[in-house]
């Protein structure tokens, strides 16, 4: 950002800008800098808490009225507001990682379905509280993303429904669809709209049979012979702390 | 994060590791008091509107527009990278695109008004990469009559 920031700059255009990495600010000395101790992710601090966001914002914007000289970089006092409430959080049902043995031939094709199925009430009530959502990308309607993204995931080679896009590319976006689908639907639960992203993630990679598919799917595309496809299965699916921890 | 000493020993090596380039110059350019400016959001967060293409990794591809009247339900989000928290646009995008907010500061006359296009800049690029487009963007800015950009990465 702080290279854009001086680029614009140079071409004409005032700017002022938010560092979540100072090291890099610090380096790349852009004109006026808000420095934020939040994670990466979160430019503005935590979701729903308008006060903060704001508090944010006048910070960032009246650097533009610092007199200089450039570099001006500051630090934002407070921290992003976390939710120190312990938070468990559980699918609408708790279908076990360790599949159970139903005699399906496929037991976890099986317990994946069932999971997703069992998130829509959520994440429809999700839709309607926040009159949004960030799923959709991919293009694939949500009845099939869980199939297609299983599919992938044992190495077959599904039709890809977005005609224009690599497979590769339409992957990546469904499996940020998948992600968006349950993180959308087990924040519209009771008391769990704001669990933290660390609970969240905890409760993705470690609770859900969707966080065993996508570890698998990242194998799988590692394994693959297209470059690309190893490039997303090495950095793109899984988070690089999540994919240390298995 | 981003306390470095609160990231892990290997996210806090490959943060350290990314291409981070030092500049001669030290532009700057002022401007009216902040009641009077006329602001665009530049993001880096893979944003664009749901009917919008997707980004990839092109060597062409820089940027998308978001129009001005951009409601929370058009913008959708299709960064490549795996290493960020999603959660915090997912239940709020004032969290990565302070709209909302941006929006009362302008009704408060915090701010002078919002520009009629904002930018969403791809990151698959390398640093110098970005000088090209970003002198195209500024020309655009100017045209719009923008005279405070307000750059946000993820």
């Amino acid at each position: 950002m702080g290279v854009l920031s001086h680029y614009l700059e140079e071409n004409g255009v005032p700017t002022t800008g938010i560092s979540l990495v100072r090291p890099h600010t610090e380096t790349i000395k852009p004109p006026r800098a808000l420095w934020v101790s939040f994670q990466m992710g979160h430019p503005l601090g935590a979701p729903d808490d308008p006060a903060f966001q704001s508090r944010v914002l006048l910070a960032v914007l009246k650097l533009l009225e610092a007199p200089g000289p450039p570099p001006v970089l500051a630090d934002f006092p407070e921290d992003e507001p976390e939710n120190d409430e312990i938070t468990v959080l559980a699918c609408p049902v708790n279908f076990a990682r360790s599949a159970p043995d139903t005699g399906e031939t496929d037991p976890l094709q099986t317990a994946f379905r069932r999971e997703v199925t069992a998130m829509r009430p959520w994440y429809d009530m999700a839709v309607k509280k926040r009159k949004r959502t960030t799923v959709g990308v991919s293009g694939i309607p949500l009845e099939e993303l869980g199939d297609f993204i299983y599919a992938l995931s044992r190495g077959e080679e599904p039709e890809n429904p977005a005609k224009d896009t690599p497979l590769v590319y339409t992957l990546k976006y469904a499996v940020e669809d998948l992600k968006s689908y349950y993180i959308e639907g087990i924040t519209a639960q009771p008391g769990q709209s704001s669990a933290s992203s660390k609970v969240l993630q905890d409760w993705f990679w470690e609770e859900t049979v969707a966080g065993k598919v996508l570890l698998e799917l990242k194998k799988v595309c590692e394994a693959s012979d297209d470059k690309t496809m190893n490039m997303v299965g090495a950095h793109f699916v899984v988070p690089g702390d999540v994919a240390r921890r298995h | 994060m981003v306390r470095l000493e609160d990231v892990s020993e290997e996210e806090r090596k490959i943060l350290m590791s990314l291409p981070c380039p030092s500049f001669e110059t030290s532009p700057w350019v002022g401007g009216p008091p902040l009641n009077q400016r006329r602001l665009a959001i530049i993001t880096t967060a893979g944003l664009h509107t749901r009917d919008d293409r997707p980004f990839q990794i092109d060597p062409n591809d820089y940027y998308r527009v978001i129009p001005g009247d951009v409601q929370p339900n058009d913008l959708v989000m299709s960064h490549l990278a795996a290493s960020f928290d999603r959660s915090g646009f997912q239940r709020d995008w004032n969290v990565v695109f302070p709209l909302d907010r941006l929006r009362e500061m302008e009704k408060e006359g915090i701010i002078g008004s919002l520009a009629d296009f904002h930018y969403s800049v791809s990151s698959a690029h390398r640093p110098e990469e970005f000088e090209v487009c970003s002198a195209e963007i500024a020309g655009l800015l100017k045209k719009d009559k923008v005279d405070a950009a307000l750059l946000l990465p993820v």
